[in-house]
Formats: structure tokens, C-alpha cells, sequence
């Protein structure tokens, strides 16, 4: 459990002062991807190098299980630091060690023995799939590799929070999946919590469960991504919400649709958070003597399920499709008719 | 061999490259270990460093200037007190060595704090992320990842302090500026001036092939 408050950081330079954070109140439980995301100069960055002080908060408290990072003396903050792992943009890997070496670097400076850091090393090259590539520099890897060590090195000294800032930001989409991937995937076996920062709303459907919109160093909205994604109130989370699923359909769509379908009923399903949608349809047409036909639609899989609307042309008796609407309004989908305007 | 270099008695010559190699090597470790420190005390005390301090690098900043403006020439005058001191005498191979190092330490400190600030700030924040001391930044981050810039730095100075030695060798240090000044110049014997100016020039040779080739074999990038 992660607990923020009233936290603020104001910096001072010659001409202005900037105030980067401003009162960020904020909990995050034990076990969760949490995101945060907003557009650049927000205060992400600086939000997220307050959790483990490498930028010195002006007021406010960081509480990681209990401890308060924010009274930490010099000496104890380096110790819980090695307890909170830390991935970057950038990877920022010694370019001088193997990657062997750079995975090896923090338990180094945790004063692990050889031998259990050697062992501790080949586990995580397993684990982040760098199998083969232990004796390269981190000028023969690609990316995605780098940015695997640089998760293999975060995880060495086995933390209990994860901080990723814009850990996919300089990777192409293939290679983001793939990582995104790697942190669920560590998220599941490890349980550690992992606060990610990110620009791309798409990195938040994928693998978060909450999120936090941030805009001039304050957090706008935050809530589960579902009800972000649904129910989306200020203006920069509806436009984040625009980057994955397109503009809303809006009333003329919908006028088209109907224009065109004069054989039969245009109906409009929502899925929130529906796990079991791709049967739906096909039970639908297997039940009822129905025939189904997809106009448009847009269903995006989040970590709570999918989310999203589809448009279908239901084309038989008024009654069997009553029943049909009937069937579906008991699940969890959401379904209406849409009728001339 | 001999018709070329009527004047040159090779025995003399062999043993000033020798005095020469000595004086560079010696004052290049001497010059290695404070060039290294004053780098670090330059690049770490800057404003944003790890140990930022307005004074202190005031202080080393206005040091290392001073040093590096004074000409060599000049800055061996001006220690001859102070090698007669240490030394009770300003000639010879190891009273050249104090003002050989003052000479060139400034320099090479230059050089260090241009390395250092080389190194991509992100590595040295996600040591400090892992939660690793000062020490550690220094021993297993900076000095590490400078490495190659390091040697290539202390190569130039190897080189510089080549001419420096040559320099100290006129007024008596030894070694080939020695040999050259008094047995070839001032007797009018140019083969001697000659010879020694090849040999100068091998050294010079020999120190940038082997500085090239360790930083080669440590540049990873
Ligand atoms: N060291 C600093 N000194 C002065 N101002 C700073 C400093 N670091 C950040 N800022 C300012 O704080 C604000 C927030 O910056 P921050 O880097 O946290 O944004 P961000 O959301 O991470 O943006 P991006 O997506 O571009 O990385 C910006 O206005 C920036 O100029
Ligand atoms: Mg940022």
C-alpha cells in the first residue's frame, strides 16, 4: 500500500518558479498496476522521482507499507531504496558492463556474496527472457532488450514497488506489447506493485487496473480504467480516451445506420468491464432465430475486461428479437435499440 | 650509422631515453592520481553535482587556471625554491619531477572533469535509484563509464609531458632535452640535436599507440 499526500514540489530557477506537483493525494494498493498519465509537463516525471526522493519533495508525505519515505535520514533512504525498483525511458544502463553485470550492479551495492548474486543473476536473465544475450554490452541490444535489463535490474533486489517512467515511450508498438507483457507478467508471479507513468492511453487500457489523469501538476481524475475509459468528465481524459477508441460515435452515425437498415432493428451493445463478450453474440444468433450482422464497433481489452460499443443490424421477427434483447439485458452488457431521431 | 651521427655517443643517448621514459612515466602517475582528484573535485562540487559546493569549486577552478596559464618554462623557475628545498637541488630527474606533475595535473584535471561530464546523468540517477553511496557512484559509475575518455585524456598528457621533460632538460633535469641542449646545442653538434629529436618522436609514437589501443579495448559503445 502506497499512500501520497498533500505532496508538492515547487522548483525554483533563476527568472520563475515552476510548481511541478501540486497537493498530489493519491492510494495505491498493494499488488496493482496503477498508471498515471497525462500530456508532456504535467509533472509526471518529477511526481514519480518524488516516491523515492531522487527529487526532494517541497511538502507533503510518501508512505510505502507503512514507512515514511519522506522523514527517511540519507542512510535509510538508501536502504528502502533498494526495496523500490526503478525502470526508465532511456534504460539508462552502464554501458561499460555485460549484461550480466549491469543485472549484477544493484545487488553489488546491496553487499550480496558472489555466488548468490551469480545465481540471482541467471534467474532473472530467465525471467525477462535474455537468455543468450548475458555476456553482451548494452550497445549490441536492441530496445526492447535493453529495456529488459533495465526491468531484470530493477527487480534484482527483489523491491516491493516497481516505478516505470515512460518505460515504453522509446520502443515501437511491437516491442511496447512485449514489455507490457513482461511487467503483467511479473506484476502476476511476483505480486509487487508497479506505478507506471505514461503519455500513450493504450499502455494504460492494456495493463492497468486504476489510473490518474495529471494536468498542471494536479490529478484531474483518477478512478479504475473502466470508469475512467466509460465515464470519462475533464476534457484531457476524454482526449486520452479518444487516442484509444476513436471519437465517440456520435448522433449522424448512428442517423446512417438506420438510414440503411430498413430490414431491420439497429441495435447499439456497451461492454464495461464484460469478460464473456465474444460468446454473447453467437449465443445470440444460436438461441434466437436471428440474424446478426456488425455494423461498427469498437471493443478494446482493458485488465478488467473489455470496453466498448458495437453496432448491430438485427434482422428477424419483432417478437424473436424482443427476446433476444431480453437474453442479453441479463448479462452484463448493456444493449439499446436505436430508433429514428 | 656512425658517418650520420659522427657526434653521438649512442651509450649517452640510450641512457637520456631512459631518463626521459623515467620522468614520463612517473610524472604521469603523479599526474594520473591529482588529475583524477582535481577532475573529480571540479565535475562533483559544480552546481547539480553530487557534492555541490559553490567554494570548493571556486577554489580548485581558480587552482587549476592559474596552473594552466603559467608557462612551463616559467613554472620551473618559479619552483626552483621549492625544489631545492625538497631536494637540496634543482637538477636532475626527480627535481624535475614536482614541477613536471604541477605542470601537468591542472591539465589532465581538465580532461577528467570533460570525461566525467560526458556520462549520461541517467546512469548516475539510477545508481543513486539502487540505492548506492557516493562512493560507489564515483568508483563504479563515473570512473567506470569515463574509462576510455580517461585514457585518451591521459594519453594527450603523456604526450604533452614528453615536451615537458625536454623542456626541463635545459636547465639540467636530464634526459633527451638535456643531452640535446648541452652536448648537442650548445657545442654546435646538430647530429646530437637530431637524434634526439627521432627518439622524442618514437616516444611520442609509442604513447599514443598504446593509449589508442587500451581505450579501443575498453570503449564498449
Ligand atoms: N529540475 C527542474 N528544474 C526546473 N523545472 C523543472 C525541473 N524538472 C522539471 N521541471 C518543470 O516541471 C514541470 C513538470 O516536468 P516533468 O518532467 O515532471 O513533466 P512530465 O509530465 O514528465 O513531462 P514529459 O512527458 O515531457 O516527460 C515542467 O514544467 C518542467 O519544466
Ligand atoms: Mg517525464
Amino acid at each position: 500500500m502506497i499512500k501520497i499526500e498533500q505532496l508538492s514540489k515547487v522548483f525554483k530557477t533563476a527568472n520563475q518558479t515552476v510548481q511541478a506537483v501540486d497537493q498530489m493525494n493519491l492510494s495505491i494498493n498493494k499488488g496493482e498496476i496503477f498508471g498515471v498519465i497525462g500530456y508532456s509537463g504535467a509533472g509526471k516525471s518529477t511526481f514519480i522521482r518524488l516516491i523515492n526522493r531522487l527529487e526532494e519533495p517541497s511538502t507533503g508525505k510518501v508512505i510505502i507499507e507503512d514507512q515514511e519515505i519522506t522523514r527517511l535520514n540519507k542512510k535509510d533512504l538508501r536502504l528502502s531504496r533498494q526495496e523500490i525498483g526503478m525502470i526508465f525511458q532511456h534504460f539508462n544502463l552502464l554501458w561499460s558492463r555485460t549484461v550480466r553485470e549491469n543485472i549484477a550492479f544493484p545487488l553489488e551495492i546491496a553487499g550480496v556474496s558472489k555466488a548468490e548474486r551469480n545465481a540471482r543473476v541467471s534467474e532473472l536473465i530467465d525471467l525477462v527472457g535474455l537468455t543468450g544475450k548475458e555476456n553482451a554490452y548494452p550497445a549490441q541490444l536492441s530496445g526492447g532488450q535493453k529495456q529488459r535489463v533495465g526491468i531484470a535490474r530493477a527487480l534484482a533486489n527483489n523491491p516491493k514497488v516497481l516505478l516505470c517512467d515512460e518505460a515504453t515511450s522509446a520502443l515501437d508498438p511491437e516491442t511496447t506489447d512485449s514489455i507490457l507483457a513482461l511487467l503483467v507478467d511479473i506484476n502476476e508471479k511476483l505480486g509487487l506493485t508497479i506505478i507506471l507513468i505514461t503519455h500513450e492511453m493504450h499502455v494504460i487500457q492494456k495493463i492497468c487496473r486504476n489510473v490518474a489523469v495529471m494536468e498542471d501538476g494536479r490529478i484531474v481524475e483518477q478512478g479504475s480504467v473502466l470508469n475512467v475509459f466509460s465515464h470519462p468528465k475533464q476534457p484531457v481524459t476524454k482526449k486520452f480516451v479518444e487516442q484509444v477508441m476513436g471519437k465517440p460515435e456520435d448522433e449522424e452515425t448512428e442517423e446512417l445506420f438506420i438510414q440503411h437498415s430498413n430490414s431491420g432493428q439497429v441495435l447499439k451493445l456497451q461492454f464495461i468491464g464484460e469478460t464473456t463478450h465474444q460468446a454473447i453474440i453467437s449465443q445470440v444468433a444460436k438461441k434466437f432465430d436471428v440474424e446478426l450482422n456488425i455494423l461498427q464497433g469498437s471493443v478494446k481489452q482493458t485488465q478488467a475486461g473489455a470496453y466498448g460499443s458495437l453496432y448491430l443490424l438485427a434482422i428477424g421477427e419483432p417478437e424473436t428479437i424482443n427476446q433476444a434483447l431480453a437474453f442479453i439485458r441479463e448479462t452484463s452488457v448493456e444493449v439499446e435499440v436505436i430508433q429514428h431521431g | 650509422m656512425a658517418n650520420l651521427f659522427p657526434n653521438v655517443d649512442w651509450f649517452d643517448l640510450i641512457e637520456a631515453t631512459g631518463e626521459t621514459f623515467y620522468m614520463t612515466i612517473i610524472a604521469l602517475a603523479g599526474t594520473l592520481l591529482i588529475g583524477i582528484l582535481l577532475g573529480l573535485l571540479l565535475y562533483l562540487s559544480a552546481p547539480g553535482g553530487l557534492w555541490e559546493n559553490k567554494y570548493i569549486n571556486f577554489i580548485t577552478a581558480s587552482l587549476v587556471n592559474i596552473f594552466r596559464a603559467i608557462p612551463f618554462v616559467v613554472l620551473i623557475l618559479l619552483l626552483i625554491p621549492f625544489t631545492n628545498f625538497l631536494f637540496g637541488t634543482f637538477r636532475g630527474q626527480d627535481a624535475a619531477l614536482p614541477a613536471l606533475i604541477i605542470g601537468s595535473a591542472p591539465f589532465y584535471g581538465r580532461l577528467v572533469e570533460i570525461a566525467l561530464r560526458e556520462i549520461d546523468k541517467g546512469v548516475i540517477e539510477a545508481a543513486k535509484a539502487m540505492g548506492a553511496k557516493t562512493s560507489t557512484i564515483i568508483f563504479k559509475v563515473l570512473l567506470k563509464e569515463s574509462l576510455p575518455a580517461l585514457v585518451s585524456g591521459l594519453t594527450v598528457t603523456a604526450i604533452a609531458l614528453i615536451g615537458y621533460t625536454a623542456v626541463a632538460g635545459v636547465i639540467g633535469a636530464g634526459g633527451l632535452g638535456d643531452y640535446a641542449y648541452f652536448y648537442g646545442f650548445a657545442r654546435r653538434d646538430f647530429d646530437i640535436v637530431f637524434a634526439c629529436t627521432v627518439l622524442i618522436v618514437l616516444l611520442v609514437f609509442l604513447f599514443q599507440f598504446i593509449g589508442d589501443i587500451i581505450a579501443n579495448k575498453l570503449d564498449k559503445r
